[in-house]
């Protein structure tokens, strides 16, 4: 329990250090990167945006630095991000309507990863010796290493020109109206293809190698050992005995992954014009509109810190040295 | 973006063979060196990526040797297709991509390296700093340090990088360095720890030898594997970061490098023209580099805990792993 | 007379072994067995050439120092051997079967049914995200019991026979005292009642006073039920309180194996003779210790003649030349040149 709270006081501190980080960042680059951005968007925006702007960023107001921080935090804790310059609309409207589709990526995404990767590690240690364990290492510790970008360019350029079937932009079809209709959903899912695809390659890599080596090391114990000699059948003695044991320490890898894929979708969004949180994050940061930038950015860190409470809570519950505290 | 790293505890044995005698501490470097050497050459994963690793700097030394053409001069002809005087053809605007992609070794390769060693020796600082002088200074930079790891490397690099558009390399690679070296401190933090009650330790405490004395001719040789593990990991994520981060624009647009190259590739609209060479030959040789550092990394995990190497063994198929057919030696 | 051949047809004896001289009929014959672990440079032998036999309800003590072959050896009679190491030579005839030639679907039934294994340290050998209870139940599943109130009840029993309270069987390994896991795990080895028990330092992670009352344990436990017990350690004192006959194991070879007060009260080869001088008496006049200086040969090189040459201080020239064989003297098997008196094991 101490320990939880002390997780969750962590997490609360990491937060706050990206809020400040935000607020920071802008008034200490050099080349005051506000101004030009204002510059570049004067003209194209409404004043009212510009003068969101400004007091958003602190410009030409006569306000001490404290209470700007004061009024940012309040701002951020109400979930008032600005206007984005690049949509002109509010940030939080920007994000209600991007964060489901990279939900359902990285969703699916990241799950298929997990239980394909974590199956293949545990068979490859299980039949280590064999063909498939000699082959793993050095196949995944490539496709590891592949930017994600590039496996997409590959995809769009061997498989997306030709074949109609896997759209190689967008969320979903203009003209098909949104809805939970057979043809939307079908749309959906093909647009999303190449793009899971492109994470699904490179991250799949991490997952077998740590799986695998985790068996192997589980596999050495004693208690693996005592097992056969219980005669119990293989199967029963791998799963029960061996990948109970070796996931356990893999739950954490897992969630902190979780900021890998994520990192890998924002790349692949933007590469196929996936509207996403990824797509609007680069397209800010391509476009300096700063407001929106942030905002994801937080949005992005909650995801992952959530993601690590959540791995923490369910190693707790999985292993039972921690919920009886032996 | 880093490859998902193999958990510390898996890989890493403390180093055999401790300096036995204080004041031999000359020879345990020694005796790393001559390890690791031995070990790589043994090791098939570790030849490859030393392999990969030697071709991509020789095209960094002497990138005019292997390329004759100037790779940035718009002076050939147009969307060229491969042939026998350009070798991956040409961009659009009339430069030879075997040049460029030759001369791009160069940045790239500096950019993995420079970003690696800083990348390492701040995990050093602030790993083995933290662990060896401990109290507030351990738990103060730890905070920092796990802050770091825990918040998603990736969008904090953009979103720093955003107020630099078009920067040079010097901004990248501190960007780079200050949001990558996170998870080498972590690990070097842990077997710093679990060093510091070791034997030869107390040994030269008791001497009366100085903190840094310690650190420096104890602690660190100690951990060679640990700190090329790190080292190399580094160098992986680094490599892709800085791809990405070029390629979405950020970096010199006039540099040579192969990120910027896919850059002008996406720009130049190679995907939807069909233009295979430009798009692949870069990013081929990315994911190389990549696989290189990632394949020596590999190599000397295993090399660190023998359970994970090839086991070579006769096996009846479909057997349980330990069922090995007995030979009979009569 | 111990007799060598393991191909006797039939010795499928389960005579319990009441002391004094029932006729002795074997259980187990293990000859000349081998293990070897691979390794870059080549095999490594870790047991050569070892043979010995068991009759029901024997206690063998297995002695040696670190790194002897003993856990090896216990492993590969076993059949619960790890690669890189694997058996290349020799038979393990339980009952009359050799055991390396079946395969692990026939090996299964013969499994905790009729041989179990207690390991070292119960921490490590028991599954920590299982309760003691639910690997009970494993075992029992595994070889067709399968009503609950049967398998609980059983439980209960072999609990009760180590002195633990059915409780515990909901309780986690990490909850319990580091005696109880270890009495636990021996329970769970009786759960089939087994003709032979294998053991692996069972005593070696307690304290003093711990391992004395799990040793007393063992042995009543062996007298009520009459099952045949292997017990390896390095503690040469402790086990020759409870065991019949004690084998003394030297870089991978038997250096001596008779009854154990025969060879604690005189031992032949100088090395088990080294290794009784190392463990001070509580009784009687002061006497310096000695040890035994230099360490075990490197097993991937072993040396040309005896192997404990090196550190024997009875060495001679002989002893350099070439393998020392077993040599039989009075019901004692000997590798020693110096106390062969020309009568070789197995002639």
């Amino acid at each position: 329990m101490r320990h939880a709270l002390h997780r969750l006081g962590f997490f609360v501190v990491t937060l706050w250090a990206c809020v400040t980080l935000n607020f920071v960042l802008p008034r200490l680059m050099p080349g005051s990167p506000i101004l030009d951005m204002m510059a570049k968007y004067r003209g194209h925006v409404t004043q009212k945006a510009l003068e969101a702007i400004e007091t958003a960023f602190g410009i030409e107001t006569h306000a001490s630095l404290l209470t700007q921080y004061w009024q940012y935090l309040g701002n951020t804790a109400r979930g008032n991000f600005g206007i984005s310059l690049t949509q002109s609309e509010p940030v939080s409207q920007v994000i209600g309507g991007a964060v489901w589709w990279t939900l359902g990526l990285i969703g699916v995404t990241t799950v298929l990863a997990f239980i394909l990767g974590t199956l293949i590690g545990i068979v490859g240690a299980w039949r280590r010796g064999g063909w498939l364990d000699g082959i793993l290492p050095p196949v995944f510790v490539i496709t590891s290493s592949i930017p994600f970008f590039w496996v997409g360019m590959l995809l769009i350029l061997l498989v997306g020109r030709f074949d109609p079937r896997f759209p190689t932009s967008g969320a979903y079809a203009y003209g098909t109206t949104p809805g939970f209709n057979w043809p939307f959903i079908t749309d959906v899912l093909q647009h999303a293809l190449l793009p899971a695809l492109a994470i699904l390659v490179t991250s799949i890599g991490g997952w077998i190698l740590t799986m695998r080596n985790t068996m192997v090391t589980v596999l050495a114990e004693d208690y693996v050992r005592m097992a056969r000699a219980k005669g119990l059948p293989g199967w029963r003695i791998m799963f029960d005995y061996a990948a109970r044991n070796a996931m356990l320490p893999n739950l954490s890898g897992f969630a902190m992954s979780l900021g890998f894929v994520l990192s890998g979708a924002i790349v692949v969004e933007y590469l196929f014009s996936y509207q996403g949180v990824g797509y609007y994050l680069l397209l800010g940061v391509v476009n300096q509109d700063y407001a929106l930038v942030q905002a994801l950015f937080l949005l992005i860190t909650v995801a992952v810190l959530v993601a690590i409470l959540a791995a923490d809570l369910l190693t707790a519950v999985l292993d039972p040295r921690t919920r009886t505290g032996g | 973006m880093a490859t998902m790293q193999i958990p510390a505890g898996a890989g890493q044995a403390p180093e055999a063979g401790l300096p036995g005698m204080p004041g031999s501490a000359g020879t345990a470097s020694e005796r790393a060196a001559g390890r690791i050497w031995r070990a790589v050459k043994s090791n098939k994963k570790a030849l490859t990526g030393a392999i990969i690793l030697l071709l991509f700097v020789i095209m960094a030394i002497i990138p005019g040797q292997i390329a004759h053409d100037p790779p940035q001069a718009f002076i050939y002809g147009r969307s060229l297709g491969p042939s026998a005087q350009h070798l991956l053809g040409t961009t659009p605007s009339g430069q030879d991509i075997f040049a460029q992609v030759i001369w791009g070794a160069r940045e790239t390769l500096i950019i993995a390296l420079v970003s690696g060693l800083l990348s390492t020796l701040l995990s050093m600082i602030m790993g083995i700093g933290a662990a060896y002088l401990g109290g507030w200074w351990d738990n103060g930079l730890n905070l920092i340090t796990d802050i770091l790891l825990v918040i998603p490397t990736f969008p904090l690099l953009i979103v720093i990088i955003s107020y630099y558009p078009h920067s040079s390399l010097i901004p990248l690679i501190a960007v780079l360095v200050i949001t990558g070296y996170s998870y080498g401190a972590r690990q070097l933090r842990a077997e710093a720890l679990s060093l510091r009650n070791r034997d030869f330790l107390e040994a030269a405490r008791v001497r009366g030898e100085r903190r840094f004395y310690i650190i420096f001719v104890e602690i660190i040789p100690s951990m060679t594997s640990l700190i090329m593990a790190v080292f190399l990991g580094t160098a992986v994520y680094n490599v892709i970061a800085a791809a990405t981060l070029q390629f979405i624009g950020f970096g010199d647009p006039n540099s040579l490098s192969w990120g910027t190259m896919l850059y002008w590739a996406e720009n130049g609209e190679a995907l939807q023209t069909g233009q295979y060479l430009w798009a692949i030959a870069p990013g081929l040789c990315i994911a190389l580099l990549g696989a290189a550092f990632a394949l020596l990394n590999y190599a000397f995990d295993e090399i660190g805990n023998p359970a994970l190497q090839r086991v070579k063994l006769t096996r009846r198929r479909h057997s349980p792993p330990w069922r090995i057919r007995a030979e009979r030696a009569r | 007379m111990l007799s060598a051949p393991a191909d006797r047809p039939q010795a499928a004896a389960t005579e319990r072994y009441t002391g004094g001289s029932a006729v002795r009929v074997p259980i187990l014959t293990v000859s000349d067995l081998s293990v070897a672990y691979a390794s870059r440079r080549g095999d490594v032998c870790a047991v050569e050439n070892v043979s010995f036999e068991l009759a029901a309800g024997e206690f063998l003590g297995i002695v040696g120092e670190s790194g002897c072959g003993k856990s090896t050896l216990l492993f590969a009679v076993a059949q619960l051997l790890v690669p890189p190491a694997r058996i290349t030579g020799g038979s393990v005839a339980f009952k009359g079967t050799d055991l390396i030639a079946l395969s692990e679907r026939d090996l299964a039934p013969l499994r905790w049914k009729e041989i179990s294994v207690v390991m070292q340290s119960a921490m490590n050998a028991l599954n920590p995200v299982k309760t003691i209870g639910a690997q009970f139940a494993d075992a029992m599943r595994a070889h067709g019991v399968t009503a609950r109130q049967e398998i609980a009840d059983r439980s209960a029993e072999v609990l009760a026979m180590v002195g633990i309270d059915r409780e515990h069987l909901r309780s986690y390994p990490h909850q319990l005292s580091g005696g109880m896991r270890q009495r636990s795990m021996i329970a769970m080895a009786l759960l089939f009642t087994p003709d032979l028990v294998i053991m692996d330092e069972p005593t070696s992670a307690l304290d003093v006073v711990a391992q004395r009352s799990l040793m007393v344990q063992i042995k009543e436990l062996q007298q009520q039920l009459g099952f045949a017990i292997i017990f390896v350690t390095h503690d040469m004192s402790l086990v020759s309180h409870f065991s019949d006959r004690l084998m003394v194991m030297y870089a991978g070879q038997v250096a001596e194996l008779g009854a154990t007060r025969v060879v604690f009260d005189a031992p032949q080869h100088p090395y088990s003779a080294g290794l009784l001088d190392a463990f001070p008496s509580i009784r009687g006049p002061k006497v310096a210790l000695t040890g035994i200086p230099g360490s075990p040969p490197d097993l991937a090189h072993p040396p040309d003649g005896c192997r404990f040459a090196p550190r024997c201080p009875q060495v001679q020239d002989q002893c350099r030349q070439r393998p020392v064989e077993l040599y039989n003297v009075d019901d004692v098997q000997v590798r020693c040149l110096l106390r062969g008196n020309g009568v070789v094991q197995g002639d």
